[in-house]
């Protein structure tokens, strides 16, 4: 410090940096650091290995074409997946579609139609929050409305509105920032030209961020499949014999099922449970690769 | 209706009966002030826009020739910040009037940006964009408006033969003309050029240039500019703008020669902006 000011003062650049260099103490700290950041990436990636490779020793013996046919039993020989699979493919179907239209909504109309006053600010930082709640709260609530006030039962429609709820923020924020990126030239470019605020949207705005929007969408879903919390309150079964009829009809899914078998005191079960798992990780595999793929292959154009 | 060749006929036909009232104005300009927020960018314009003539708007930059011109279809608006007073008058109607269609004015007012902006789609459907939108649906009259906005804009001989094309694999050159057909294509009655040519090489700038004197021909045009020989060579009026005001309003000849301002004769002359 002291060298670096007398050199200021005295004069030209050059006597400034022949001062001794403080190089090797600013290399050793690069190198400090990135050592602590490497062992926190492997210690990360250690512990996801090692979990994933714990559960597929456990569980590929139990993957066999009966996991997928048989009902839930009381012998884990016989134990199948057949009703969470199905119930939360139902619960795909339903709450892919329910929070798509309401998210997508709210968010074309916080961005294109909504003029920013104290009114939306409070809406936008509400959404914001509400990505932060815990999924019980949203169980609460599914339970209290939608099972109870709105008389759903248990069924599989209460749960796909919970669902829907618990993942509205997530797709709403997502879909906001896909909208902000579409460029304002060419917003204007539309408006310039005597579009409405709609025509500008149908399409300009939407082309350019559909996957944007869809890959937030998907990547939500993703999360909601493997929820558990909400569903125990709403008060999804966990041991049922039969498949879902109607959107009114009582359900499990594949997370409840899995954590029922794990509570379970034989080690058959849990061996049944980490095949359950695999099942699970793979639907969540599939579902995010087409998360990227979409948005590779729609990679911005503009 | 909309094939440009009856409109331009139709329009000659306007001039010569009807529009003498207005002194022959498109636009005229009263007393219009902008802020947006608490800093007022455009102060006390007072401005008459003759038809058929090319006026240029020329200042430092930062001196709001943009936001004027962008008030001109009320663009500005979409900023949720801008406030404005004061009457523009397009053709005798108030713009800013509760009942005033904007969609209709930006049909009669069609704008071309400093950045060429095209659709991320093909030729032709940057074309049809404004006709559709407008309810045009006849393959036949929208292939029609195709080929007659493309010549009009210069670019027909260089696209003909690919118009399915993506307009982003178009040079800049030939994406700001074909921003210009789009323009076209909706038979507006002014056109509004932002800096048109501020991205553009010489000679890109130069067809643009020739362009320009071609559709002063059926159009009115306001072109904003940074390019002081620009200005002379392509304009009939210029306004000079500092700091939000028109210093100097006038025949083109008259400010590059005797401007009647210090300050439009040190800025043309180089001497600041
Ligand atoms: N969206 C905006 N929000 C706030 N202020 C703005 C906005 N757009 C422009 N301004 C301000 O208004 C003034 C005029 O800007 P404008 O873009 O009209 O200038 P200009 O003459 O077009 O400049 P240039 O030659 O650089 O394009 C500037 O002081 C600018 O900072
Ligand atoms: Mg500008």
């Amino acid at each position: 410090m002291k060298e670096v000011s007398q050199e200021n003062t005295s004069g030209t650049p050059t006597e400034y940096l022949s001062a001794p260099s403080n190089l090797p103490k600013r290399e050793w700290k690069n190198r400090l650091f990135r050592t602590i950041f490497a062992t926190a990436v492997i210690f990360s990636l250690l512990m996801l290995l090692i979990l994933i490779i714990r559960i597929i020793t456990q569980g590929i013996g139990s993957i066999d074409w009966q996991l997928f046919t048989n009902f839930a039993s009381r012998h884990p020989d016989e134990a199948g997946l057949k009703a969470p699979l199905i119930g939360t493919i139902w619960m795909m179907a339903l709450t892919g579609p329910i929070s798509f239209v309401l998210g997508v909504g709210t968010a074309i109309y916080l961005e294109e139609y909504a003029k920013p006053n104290r009114f939306t600010t409070l809406i936008q930082t509400n959404i914001s929050n509400l990505a932060g709640v815990p999924s019980v709260v949203f169980g609460l609530l599914g339970l209290t409305l939608f099972v109870r006030e709105l008389s759903m039962g248990r069924s599989l429609i209460a749960g796909a509105l919970t669902m829907s709820l618990l993942i509205l923020p997530i797709i709403v924020v997502s879909s906001q920032e896909a909208l902000r990126a579409v460029p304002a030239e060419l917003k204007q470019a539309s408006y310039a030209m005597g579009a409405t605020t709609w025509q500008t949207i149908f399409k300009v705005v939407l082309p350019a961020s559909v996957p944007g929007i869809l890959t937030g969408t998907i990547l939500a879903l993703s999360r909601a499949i493997g929820e558990t919390a909400p569903l125990i309150m709403i008060g999804a079964l966990t041991y049922i014999a039969f498949l879902p009829e109607s959107i009114m009809s009582q359900f499990t899914v594949m997370p409840i099922q899995i954590f029922n078998w794990t509570n379970r005191p034989q080690e058959e079960f849990h061996m049944v449970a980490a095949a359950g798992i695999i099942v699970l990780l793979v639907m969540l595999l599939v579902m995010n690769s087409i998360a990227v793929w979409i948005r590779n292959k729609f990679q911005r154009r503009f | 209706m909309l094939a440009s060749q009856e409109k331009n006929t139709e329009y000659e036909d306007n001039t010569t009966i009807e529009t003498k009232k207005t002194g022959n104005s498109v636009y005229k300009v009263d007393q219009l002030n902008l802020w947006y927020g608490e800093d007022q960018a455009l102060k006390n314009i007072e401005l008459d826009i003759p038809e058929q003539e090319v006026t240029a708007i020329i200042g430092p930059s930062g001196c709001g020739k943009s936001t004027f011109i962008k008030t001109l279809n009320r663009l500005t608006e979409m900023i949720p910040s801008v406030k404005t007073s004061g009457g523009i008058y397009y053709r005798n109607q108030d713009i800013f009037d509760k009942k005033y269609k904007v969609e209709l004015l930006r049909t009669k007012v069609g704008m071309v940006f400093q950045q060429p902006n095209p659709f991320p789609k093909s030729i032709y459907e940057n074309i049809v964009y404004g006709p559709k939108i407008h309810g045009i649906k006849d393959k036949k009259v929208l292939d029609e408006i195709v080929e007659n906005s493309l010549k009009g804009a210069a670019l027909w001989e260089e696209v003909k033969d690919d118009l399915k094309r993506n307009a982003f694999g178009l040079s800049g050159g030939q994406q700001q003309r074909l921003c210009i057909a789009r323009c076209l294509a909706i038979e507006p009655d002014v056109l509004l050029m932002d800096e048109p040519t501020s991205a553009l090489d010489p000679i890109s700038t130069l067809k643009i240039e020739e362009l320009v004197q071609e559709l002063k021909k059926n159009y009115s045009i306001i072109i904003v500019t940074h390019n002081m020989q620009q200005a002379g060579r392509i304009s009939d009026n210029t306004a000079f703008f500092l700091n939000g005001e028109v210093v100097e309003y006038d025949q083109t000849d008259k400010i590059f020669s005797s401007p009647d301002d210090k300050r439009t004769e040190d800025y043309i002359s180089g001497r600041f902006g």
